[in-house]
């Protein structure tokens, strides 16, 4: 399990509904488009991941948007765009009737096949790393500045976002004290899973200058109230999304796994947007910056 | 059962039927291929492709022929090995799913995806579809001759028996999948996924091409089953008496189901149902005689999946439907309404 899945499967419902009036409105606005000057000669783009959704807004090149994953909830205005799927279960056909010039996904996008299909029927597709690092945000902004020719201003935004995050990490870097243990919890479902090493959710502690409580595996892991006690974290983590679907906070805290924890004594929980937080896009040094000081706070 | 139908008329039919839904199949898809463009595809494919490089040709060529291609293949394999199924254990409600020849498979496929590099010298990749197709082969086979060493009884089967065995063998490959997705990276969690809920959404003519070849060749296998499998139906100790040997034929109708079933559901994942409904449908037009009910279920089988595969594939356009969900919707009523029809035999 994941965090795309699931919290993909949160709102795949209402995108269900959207994709009728999307679908529609699409097909009212194609000819516009492609009467549009500049339309014909840039690059039609499908996008397979929220944050690089994200990249295409913040380089202003979402007329040339034709269609995004059901991960690409943000901005508001991506969840009105023609709807490829979740981005693990694309369909060439799919992807190729939205005709693009380039589809751009991640290595976690698939199944690798249909992309190899998408890919014999003449449409570049463009595959970003994703190794949750800072450098797998600048990638993602290099590859759509290219596939989007705008190269240009993703250069400029990189230099922007480039030094956001170096003043981020100088101010992760300077806090002195413990390091808060933390636990990241994801439940957009019945059964909570919580991340172990090689997740986006165990990066981002460490940007934000934590530990995550939980190591000796790899991806994610079914939660335990014994291993949870055992993980003694000060500080629990979760996504908005997560706090929506138990209910909200109070009935967060009644999960029973988490009772014997030191975060639940203070309950001390730190939520983000599952987007935002693990989506490794243009706001990644705005996530550090508004987690580290939660960080902070718990072990202060 | 209604009225009968010659088998001659019934065989056309079926092949009527598969003709339509390969044209609709054909026709339809999220890519908007007009007939006049299907047409000059279709035309430029008898000339030697190299001509022709137009979008509509590459996405037709090179995505929506596949698909078809499996399709039917998938669609008549199963339809083929239900037949069979049914044939040799005399049960109307034996079905590769339901007894769980399907998830023996799929479990033996899931071992190769996530255990594989553990057992084998060469990676997988090296061996590609080979090896898949040789594990699933093996895991449907093993399940096969499980299912019919505990339900075999003087005379033939016990359908309790053996749907119950089913139920055993389907719960412990949905645990030994779950097991295997706890031990799965993510890569591999994805490709598991995709074997519960089938799809013919990985059609690459060279994947299209194995399966088509033992699909092929196991309902050659199987039409020689026919007239022995008439016999067997009378018991197996007359079909004895009429000079079949019985035991060979078993042994037969195993191994080819065992190919048919393990060749698809390595490519395609778990399609349910298909091979349960397509010779239900023919027995009721066309009668119990084999010699009909083989052939026409393969075609009458391809044709189901065609038509929901192409449900699959336009109802939610850009995205798409998994067509394992698609055949049990409209598998798991007709079941149900089987399970009326014959509740005094179970």
């Amino acid at each position: 399990m994941t965090e795309e899945r699931i919290s993909s499967s949160l709102v795949r419902r209402r995108d269900a509904l959207r994709l009728a009036a999307a679908a529609s409105l699409g097909a009212a606005a194609l000819p516009l488009f492609a009467q549009s000057p500049e339309a014909k000669k840039l690059p039609r783009l499908i996008t397979v991941s929220g944050a690089i959704t994200e990249v295409v807004y913040l380089l202003g090149a979402e007329g040339q948007l034709v269609g995004t994953d059901t991960t690409s909830l943000y901005p508001a205005a991506a969840r009105g765009t023609p709807k490829v799927g979740y981005m693990r279960q694309l369909s060439a056909e799919g992807l190729l009737s939205l005709k693009p010039d380039a589809v751009i996904a991640t290595n976690e996008s698939g199944p690798p096949v249909v992309l190899d299909q998408v890919r014999s029927a003449g449409v570049k597709v463009e595959i970003v790393q994703a190794d949750h690092s800072w450098g797998e945000v600048q990638r993602k902004n290099q590859v759509v500045g290219r596939a989007a020719a705008r190269e240009a201003q993703a250069r400029a935004l990189q230099v922007k976002l480039d030094a956001e995050w170096a003043q981020v990490q100088q101010r992760v870097a300077a806090a002195q004290g413990r390091k808060p243990r933390v636990l990241f919890v994801l439940s957009h479902s019945a059964s909570p899973q919580v991340s172990g090493e090689k997740t986006a959710a165990h990066a981002v502690i460490g940007y934000a200058g934590g530990v995550n409580a939980l190591g000796g595996f790899e991806g994610y892991r079914p939660m335990t109230a014994e291993a949870m006690a055992t993980a003694a974290p000060d500080i629990v983590m979760t996504s908005d999304q997560s706090i929506e679907a138990h209910g909200g906070i109070e009935r967060f805290w009644q999960r029973p796994e988490l009772a014997l924890t030191p975060a639940f004594r203070k309950r001390s929980l730190v939520t983000l947007d599952a987007l935002l937080l693990l989506g490794f896009g243009p706001r990644m040094p705005a996530a550090i910056a508004e987690l580290h000081p939660k960080f902070m706070a718990a072990v202060a | 059962m209604s009225q009968r139908f010659p088998p001659r008329a019934v065989l056309a039919g079926c092949a009527l039927l598969l003709a339509f839904a390969l044209a609709l199949g054909a026709v339809s898809g999220a890519y908007a291929i007009s007939l006049p463009q299907l047409w000059k595809v279709l035309a430029s494919l008898g000339q030697g492709a190299a001509a022709d490089k137009s979008p509509e040709y590459l996405v037709f060529v090179n995505i929506r022929l596949p698909r078809l291609v499996l399709g039917v293949a998938a669609g008549a394999g199963l339809g083929m090995a239900g037949t069979l199924m049914q044939g040799l254990f005399r049960n109307p409600l034996a079905d590769p799913g339901l007894v769980g020849i399907s998830s023996g498979a799929a479990l033996a496929a899931g071992v190769t995806i996530v255990l594989g590099a553990w057992f084998m010298p060469v990676l997988p990749r090296t061996l590609g579809s080979w090896t898949l197709v040789v594990m699933a082969f093996g895991g449907g086979l093993s399940v096969t001759l499980l299912i019919y060493a505990l339900s075999r009884s003087e005379g033939g089967t016990r359908m309790a028996l053996m749907l119950l065995a089913g139920i055993a063998v389907n719960a412990l490959a949905g645990a030994g999948l779950g097991f295997l997705s706890v031990m799965a990276t993510d890569e591999q969690l994805r490709s598991l996924q995709f074997w519960l809920l089938g799809s013919l959404g990985g059609a690459r003519w060279s994947a299209v091409i194995l399966v088509g070849v033992a699909v092929l060749l196991s309902c050659v296998a199987a039409a020689s089953l026919a007239a022995p499998l008439n016999a067997i139906a009378l018991g197996e100790s007359q079909a004895a008496l009429l000079g079949v040997d019985v035991e060979r034929i078993k042994r037969r109708a195993i191994v080819v189901t065992a190919v048919a079933v393990g060749a698809v559901t390595a490519t395609t994942g778990i399609i349910g149902f298909v091979g349960l409904i397509a010779p239900h449908w023919v027995r009721m037009v066309a009668g119990p005689d084999h010699r009909a009910v083989l052939p026409a279920s393969a075609l009458l089988g391809a044709a189901l999946v065609l038509v929901s595969d192409t449900v699959a594939r336009t109802a939610m356009a850009p995205a798409e439907l998994p067509l394992g969900v698609l055949t049990a919707f409209i598998g798991v009523p007709m079941f149900l309404l089987m399970l009326r029809h014959f509740r005094g035999r179970i």
